[in-house]
């Protein structure tokens, strides 16, 4: 084979987040700028998967200096190939400006946002071309699963997982090697490998990213485990709302088999592996695994009691091992570097890394991949860039929508399975909302309740009524009609639902409303009590503004923006609103030129 | 495929390709493209750079710098093997490419005639 050499490298960030701000745009005008000036024989252009940091994209990296440029724009890209890529001259204007310094970064791992970080998983997604096989065994891709194939039993390879200390990423923190151990010990003649990629929870898309970033990464590690539990079959469950993963999957399987890598006898060893796509339709509850399972058999995707657990009885009652996308992710490394390094990394139980989707009232958002340990401080102030506006912080929200609100004064707590469940949230798949001082906690709790009470598939009668009557108090407390004793029953009907569901759907849902009653009361029993929502979010408990009749200077600017016509005065004297009328939009305070109206 | 070894010969020759993108403990050659350096023919220079390593399978990264106020002495063309002194030669031709690459890149002689400034390693 002949290696072309190109002196420099574009990447450009086709992930679903840069593709919506344009990258394909940017892309076409570089190809043709490339061409103008004679630079495409020099200079290659990659797309690459997601960088995490969807907020600043598109994104573009020039290599080999590493320059990492942000926000581009299709017009951007002549001064990028002209003054670049051709004069060498850095483009200052492109590049990331740390929030609270202003100051310019070039390159790539100087990057607060980055600098932290510590990318197992997420190690390539961003830098190699995802359909491409050759650039990801340029980089070390199937070596991991040649050494587990040649020179490794599959006892061997589970000793070795299981001594790493890798737990399920996809939300529970089951050990990975013992999940192994067990459906390698059915004795069957049939056995599957599944691959959770249904992602439920809004807002987290790490699996997406890392499908889409590194498809060949996941067929490694579950090429590896089908070997090490004895499954020559393997699914892949992904929702169709995912185009852009599964199109970049069916390029690798495609490009593995023909390699060898997946097939018959694969690198000589005896072992089949043969992988399959299935396409889900988004349902929230097809995400826990028997509801998965009977999904991809064609039933109606509905959890079963456990016992009998996959490992017993799976796919079309054979032994089936189901782990999550990023579970599998970590497995090429741990073979790779072996089982000391990754529990080197992490606290007692927990180890390796994790990725979270850092959202909310944060200046830096994005997918953020940290050692386990590491404290919600360093997330949010250090990886984060600190809360937008100078605002306050007030909560944290871990675990996707039925995850818990860790308050601020949890601020230094480090990061592991049995922390975050110990404060009453948990690491779920990875959710990360963060939420300053504007933010009602009741209104929160209900807006998760929301969407697990709609998702619930309606079996089992704790999880589809028990959610439905929580939700209805909840709907009154904000409404301003709460009733003394709302509190209590809600904590009750919490309890009971969480020990009485049939899966985990239910046994997690009242998390949010529950960890706010433990951390926030006092804003609920403001709402029942008061009648006021503290962070003035509630309709219809909103208090009135009022004016501070020594400040105002009566110049009735207020008076003209007021849609409901509640303020009155005579010019040059100090002007009144009745509470009666005021809807409190605030516009009459965004307008006064000496701030002289506040919300009572 | 059929084995591991054949992975890892394919891993050997795919990682050429990737080198621009991992520049670490390599040696560098870095040309003056400011506009005074394209003036006086660092295009020319640049490209037959890249001929040079390409037929000669070179482990180089080369990137491209703005105007360092020599313009007179451009095209400027830089080398630097890891571990060892930044050199830089001037009024570099075409034709002064391949014994640069040959005597200095590829056997470690440095083009003595040629240079006009040397940078210690560590310094910048
Ligand atoms: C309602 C519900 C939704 C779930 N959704 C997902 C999901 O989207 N992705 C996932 O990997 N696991 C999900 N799980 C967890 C799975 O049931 C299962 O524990 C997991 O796939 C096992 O893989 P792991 O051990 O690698 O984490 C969900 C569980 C429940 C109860």
């Amino acid at each position: 084979m002949e290696a072309t050499i190109y002196r420099s490298h574009v990447l450009i960030c086709t992930g679903t987040g840069c593709v919506s701000s344009g990258s394909g745009k940017i892309k076409e005008r570089m190809v043709a700028e490339l061409e103008e000036r004679g630079l495409q024989k020099e200079v290659k252009i990659v797309d690459t998967g997601c960088h995490g940091f969807c907020e600043k994209g598109p994104i573009v990296i020039v290599y080999p200096e590493g320059v990492f440029y942000c926000q581009v724009d299709v017009e951007d890209v002549s001064e990028i190939v002209e003054e670049h890529l051709l004069k060498g001259r850095i483009v200052e204007r492109l590049l990331y400006k740390e929030p609270l310094t202003e100051e310019s970064i070039p390159s790539y791992n100087e990057i607060d946002f980055y600098k932290k970080q510590m990318r197992i998983a997420l190690a390539n997604c961003g830098r190699i071309n995802p359909e491409s096989i050759h650039e990801y065994i340029a980089v070390g891709g199937y070596e991991a699963l040649g050494k587990a194939l040649t020179e490794m039993t599959p006892e061997e390879v589970i000793e070795e997982v299981k001594k790493s200390g890798l737990r399920g990423r996809g939300g529970a923190g089951f050990p990975t090697g013992l999940k192994w151990e067990l459906t390698r010990r059915e004795k069957s003649d049939k056995k599957y490998l599944v691959c959770n990629a249904d992602e439920g929870d809004p807002g987290a898309f790490m699996d997406r990213s890392l499908l889409e970033g590194d498809p060949h990464r996941i067929i490694e590690g579950m090429a590896i485990a089908a070997y090490a539990i004895g499954a020559d079959e393997g699914y892949i469950y992904v929702r169709a709302e995912y185009p852009l993963a599964i199109h970049r999957l069916e390029v690798a399987l495609e490009q593995a088999a023909e390699l060898g890598l997946l097939g018959e006898n694969i690198l000589g060893s005896g072992f089949n592996f043969n992988l399959h796509i299935k396409k889900g339709a988004g349902a929230f509850v097809c995400g826990e695994e028997t509801a998965l399972m009977a999904s991809i058999e064609g039933r109606r995707g509905m959890p079963r009691p456990k016992p009998p657990f996959p490992s017993v009885s799976g796919l079309w009652g054979k032994p089936t091992n189901i782990n999550n996308v990023e579970t599998f992710a970590n497995v090429p490394y741990i073979i790779n570097n072996g089982a000391e390094v990754y529990s080197a990394i992490g606290t007692e139980k927990s180890k390796g890394t994790k990725v979270f989707a850092l959202t909310g009232k944060i200046n830096n958002t994005g997918l953020v991949e940290v050692p386990m340990g590491i404290t919600l401080r360093e997330i949010i102030y250090d990886i984060g860039g600190g809360i937008r506006d100078g605002k306050e912080l007030k909560a944290v929200q871990t675990g996707g929508p039925s995850g818990g609100c860790i308050p601020a004064d949890l601020l230094d707590l480090p990061i592991d399975y049995e922390s975050l469940t110990e404060v009453g949230a948990m690491m779920g798949s990875g959710g990360m909302v963060v939420m300053d001082e504007s933010t009602c906690m009741v209104d929160v709790a209900r807006f998760f309740l929301s969407f697990t009470q709609s998702e619930s598939c309606g079996k089992c009668t704790p999880c589809r009524e028990g959610t439905k009557r929580m939700l209805e108090i909840l709907d009154r407390i904000c409404a301003g009609e709460g009733r003394e004793g709302d509190l209590e029953l809600l904590e009750e009907l919490g309890n009971h639902i969480k020990e009485t569901s049939l899966c985990q759907l239910g046994g997690s849902a009242p998390n949010p409303v529950l960890s706010t009653l433990k951390y926030f009361r006092a804003e609920y029993e403001a709402h029942i009590k008061e009648k006021r929502c503290p962070a003035n979010v509630c309709e219809g408990m909103k208090s009135a503004y009022v004016i501070d009749e020594s400040v105002c200077i009566g110049c009735t600017a207020c008076t003209r923006v007021c849609p409901v016509d509640a303020i009155s005065g005579e010019r040059k004297k100090p002007h009144y609103i009745d509470p009666d009328v005021c809807i409190a939009c605030g516009a009459c305070a965004a307008k006064c030129p000496v701030s002289a109206i506040a919300q009572g | 495929m059929k084995s591991l070894e054949e992975l890892k010969k394919l891993r050997e020759e795919l990682q050429k390709e990737m080198l621009a993108r991992n520049s670490k403990g390599k040696t560098k050659i870095v040309i003056g493209m400011g506009t005074c350096g394209i003036a006086a023919g660092a295009r020319e220079v640049l490209q037959a750079v890249l001929q040079e390593i390409e037929k000669r399978k070179l482990d180089v990264v080369v990137s491209q710098t703005g105007c360092i106020g020599m313009c007179e002495k451009e095209p400027l063309l830089d080398v630097q093997l890891p571990g060892k002194d930044r050199i830089t030669y001037g009024n570099v031709t075409k034709e002064d490419v391949q014994r640069i690459i040959v005597e200095h890149v590829i056997n470690g002689n440095i083009v003595e005639d040629l240079v006009v400034a040397r940078l210690e390693e560590g310094g910048e």
